[in-house]
């Protein structure tokens, strides 16, 4: 652990080669990139290309069916709801952001898709609906048996596997977004002079 | 595919623009010498290519670092790995090599550390028992420290350290919250904390119009825009073309060393990666400074008939002795700090405080020190990069510190109360890095693979790395102290004690990324490649002005003694030139 590392391991997403390769031979995919609005409005200066290229090549591609789609609004809101501070998940685009990222680091895509199928599997066994058809109740029984790590059954290890990633991406989705940083009350990244901690909260802290 | 042969004779052609060959591009420019200088990656300029001041959300990735290992916004173009420019290892080394392929290197990216060596860390041998003696003592350099501290610009504070000399220092920046806790802690535990040096304009630099004074973002890992920090790009290099005297040549891949029948460097042959052609360049004196790894690269990859062995090479001591930092350290959560008030607390992109090595090497079982680099506050959230969100640990700290309400849930959760527990633990995390002085030794090497090239043909480097027992030892001291001050701070630590299996926490090699030493100095031509002016005893026109030159590292991050070093070799090679010498 030092400073030059997250606290996070991230490791190092490996894009497959295939989807450079789209991304090189791509004229008709950058006319979709151009429409698409979130790529648009992504500034290229200091970009190396192969940067540009890529995030355009995953702009134009699409990993979640739009049943998974569903489900993972359904889990984003009840993860991060709406509150009196701030708006939830899906109104910071958390459901957006988690398709980007499982395309960057591809390394989420199977956990992932592995994690939604075995949720609905136990959804169908315990309810005989998978997870969007089941009600608002059922879905809650589900999620708190293996939203809890310490505490879950073994037989639960799979869904709390898949609820921890979630429950990351989430949070990363919603905290970095504009929405998420004001309801941090994150106050730089403005130029200033810094004077060092306000007397006040030195005084808090005894220091 | 065609050779492109230039028919220009410069005075002297660099290769590499980072703080060596920017140093030395910037001192001999301005002394009217027209000088060549060779970049592999792409012209940079801070001003206009920054990342600085972006939200984590103008990142598609929130910062995080699919394509930039240290995240979206660090201005490193390259990393551990480059698609087709390869390295491997061997005896089952694991060496970690960070390049940065672009104007200013490294300097772009790095965390503005500006530590000068003491005079023990000039006689290591005299001094610790351990490795060689430079040729060179600190008196000798200290004139130059003075020089890059004027031009560049420092801060830190007057202490009157032994070994921790002082320099010409703008005023440091205050500490953020955090780090008071981090430094209440350690001097608890006799441990002296002091304010970090960096090179940091926290204050207008006298005399230098073409830069800022600092604003207090914290961002310069992604490089600035107002020139307010030390990168070669923006306070050498870019500066240096104003004189007239600077040619560069980008994307220009560095193939090796030319030599005539005389054994004298007669220019340089590189692969133009915008046309993929073959390109020779002639000087009069060649400057080598490609970085500590890709110098010994070259020499050893320039053979000829005066010179079998490489380049430079008939000590045999190019590519050996390569050493870098150790690296340890803890990070923490601090429970005092839960719904902790917010202000804007980035302040500056280097150390607040640090503690210098404080103990007598003599004492402990292993030879040398090392530092501790504070860290902690209320970042940016983002994902990945230099300070992930600590977002991370929530799901499993809310079952350890009880809510509001006083009561302990279960770790985990979901809905309201775990979107409150976010807000609560932001910006509660801080700790120490360690880094510490590892000796030179000649098993530990990297040489040309007999058997391997890049995309550009070139051999590529073969890595061979141990730590050694007593490399081992600093760091179980290391972890013993980071878990101390965690334990003294009352905080949660992110990072679990590791045992000897794992070496104690000890960060593979390289990652400290001071690599230093595969084309050292010393008297002997015997023994080493550099006389003390960083001259090659071999081949009088050729010189060496990156962390390739030291003879023996200190817990100093390497950087304020490279710029130094390569200021200081100019001067000699503009005597020379004087003396016609070369």
């Amino acid at each position: 652990m030092n400073r030059r590392d997250t606290i996070r391991a991230l490791g190092l997403g490996a894009i497959s080669a295939t989807t450079i390769l789209e991304a090189c031979k791509s004229t008709p995919t950058d006319a979709n990139a151009a429409a698409n609005p979130a790529i648009k409005s992504i500034d290229t200066t200091g970009r190396q290309d192969f940067e540009v290229a890529r995030d355009r090549s995953i702009a134009t591609l699409t990993f979640f069916t739009p049943r998974e789609m569903a489900t993972i609004h359904l889990l984003a809101d009840i993860i991060i709801p709406k509150d009196e501070h701030s708006g939830s998940a899906t109104d910071a685009g958390v459901p957006e952001f988690i398709e980007f990222i499982v395309k960057d680091e591809p390394q989420h895509q199977l956990p992932m898709r592995g994690g939604l199928r075995w949720l609905d599997t136990e959804c169908l066994r315990r309810f005989e609906k998978d997870f969007n058809d089941s009600t608002a109740d059922q879905r809650l029984q589900v999620l708190n048996d293996i939203a809890y790590p310490f505490i879950a059954k073994p037989d639960m290890q799979p869904g709390v596997a898949f609820f921890n990633k979630i429950r990351d991406l989430t949070a990363i989705g919603f905290f970095t977004s504009k929405m998420g940083i004001g309801d941090l009350g994150y106050k730089g990244n403005s130029p200033g002079k810094w004077e060092g901690v306000p007397d006040a909260v030195l005084k808090q802290y005894g220091l | 595919m065609q050779l492109i042969k230039s028919s220009t004779v410069y005075d002297v052609v660099i290769i590499g623009s980072g703080a060596g060959g920017g140093m030395s591009a910037y001192t001999l420019a301005n002394a009217g010498i027209k000088v060549l200088l060779l970049e592999a990656g792409p012209f940079f300029d801070p001003a206009k290519d920054s990342q600085q001041l972006k939200w984590s959300y103008q990142s598609p990735r929130r910062g995080g670092n699919a394509t930039r290992p240290m995240g979206d916004f660090d201005a490193a173009y390259g990393g551990w790995q480059i698609d087709g420019e390869p390295y491997t290892q061997k005896d089952g080394s694991d060496f970690q090599w960070f390049r940065s392929r672009m104007l200013g290197g490294r300097t772009n990216h790095w965390a503005r550390i500006s530590l000068r060596m003491g005079p023990k860390d000039f006689k290591c041998k005299t001094a610790y028992g351990v490795g060689d003696d430079w040729p060179i003592t600190y008196d000798e350099i200290a004139p130059y420290y003075d020089k890059v501290d004027k031009l560049i610009g420092v801060y830190g504070s007057i202490e009157k350290l032994e070994n921790d000399p002082d320099g010409i220092f703008l005023p440091p920046p205050k500490p953020r919250l955090n780090e008071l806790f981090v430094k209440k802690a350690a001097t608890g535990l006799g441990i002296p904390v002091i304010p970090g040096r960096g090179s940091i304009l926290t204050a207008a630099l006298p005399g230098n119009t073409d830069r800022q004074a600092c604003f207090f973002c914290g961002q310069c890992n992604r490089s600035c825009k107002i020139y307010g920090d030390f990168s070669s790009s923006s306070c050498l290099v870019i500066p240096a073309i104003k004189t007239g005297n600077l040619t560069i040549a980008t994307n220009a891949v560095v193939r090796e060393i030319l030599t005539g029948k005389d054994g004298l460097a007669t220019g340089v042959s590189y692969i133009s990666r915008d046309d993929m052609q073959e390109y020779q360049v002639k000087a009069n004196t060649v400057i080598l400074a490609a970085s500590t790894c890709e110098s010994a690269r070259i020499l050893l990859n320039s053979k000829s008939a005066t010179h079998p062995n490489g380049l430079a090479n008939s000590s045999n001591a190019v590519g050996k002795y390569l050493h870098d930092s150790t690296q340890g350290g803890g990070a923490a959560v601090l429970p005092q700090l839960v719904d902790r008030p917010r202000f804007n607390e980035d302040g500056v992109g280097s150390l607040h405080l640090y503690a210098p090595w404080w103990l007598d090497s003599r004492k402990q079982n292993f030879s040398r020190g090392y530092h501790l680099e504070i860290f902690g506050g209320m970042f940016m959230p983002g994902y990945g990069g230099y300070f992930g969100f600590e977002g991370a640990a929530v799901p499993f700290l809310n079952g350890f510190i009880p809510g509001p309400d006083g009561k302990t849930k279960p770790a985990g959760g979901f809905g309201a109360s775990l979107k409150q527990d976010y807000r609560r633990f932001y910006g509660t995390m801080a700790g120490v890095g360690c880094h510490g002085a590892s000796t030179a030794r000649e098993d530990n090497y990297c040489e040309i693979d007999p058997s391997t090239v890049d995309k550009y043909g070139i051999p590529v480097l073969r890595f061979r790395y141990k730590w050694t027992s007593d490399d081992i030892a600093q760091a179980k001291h290391m972890q013993e102290t980071a878990q101390a001050i965690v334990k003294a701070m009352g905080g949660i630590s992110l990072v679990p004690p590791q045992g000897p299996d794992t070496n104690y926490g000890l960060d593979k090699p390289g990652k400290g990324i001071h690599e230093v030493g595969t084309i050292r100095m010393g008297d002997d031509p015997k023994k080493a490649p550099l006389n003390k002016w960083g001259q090659t005893h071999d081949c009088k026109n050729l010189f060496v002005t990156d962390g390739s030159v030291f003879t023996q590292q200190s817990e100093k991050n390497p950087t304020w003694t490279i710029l130094a070093l390569s200021m200081r070799t100019a001067d000699y090679i503009l005597e020379q030139r004087k003396k016609q010498n070369i």
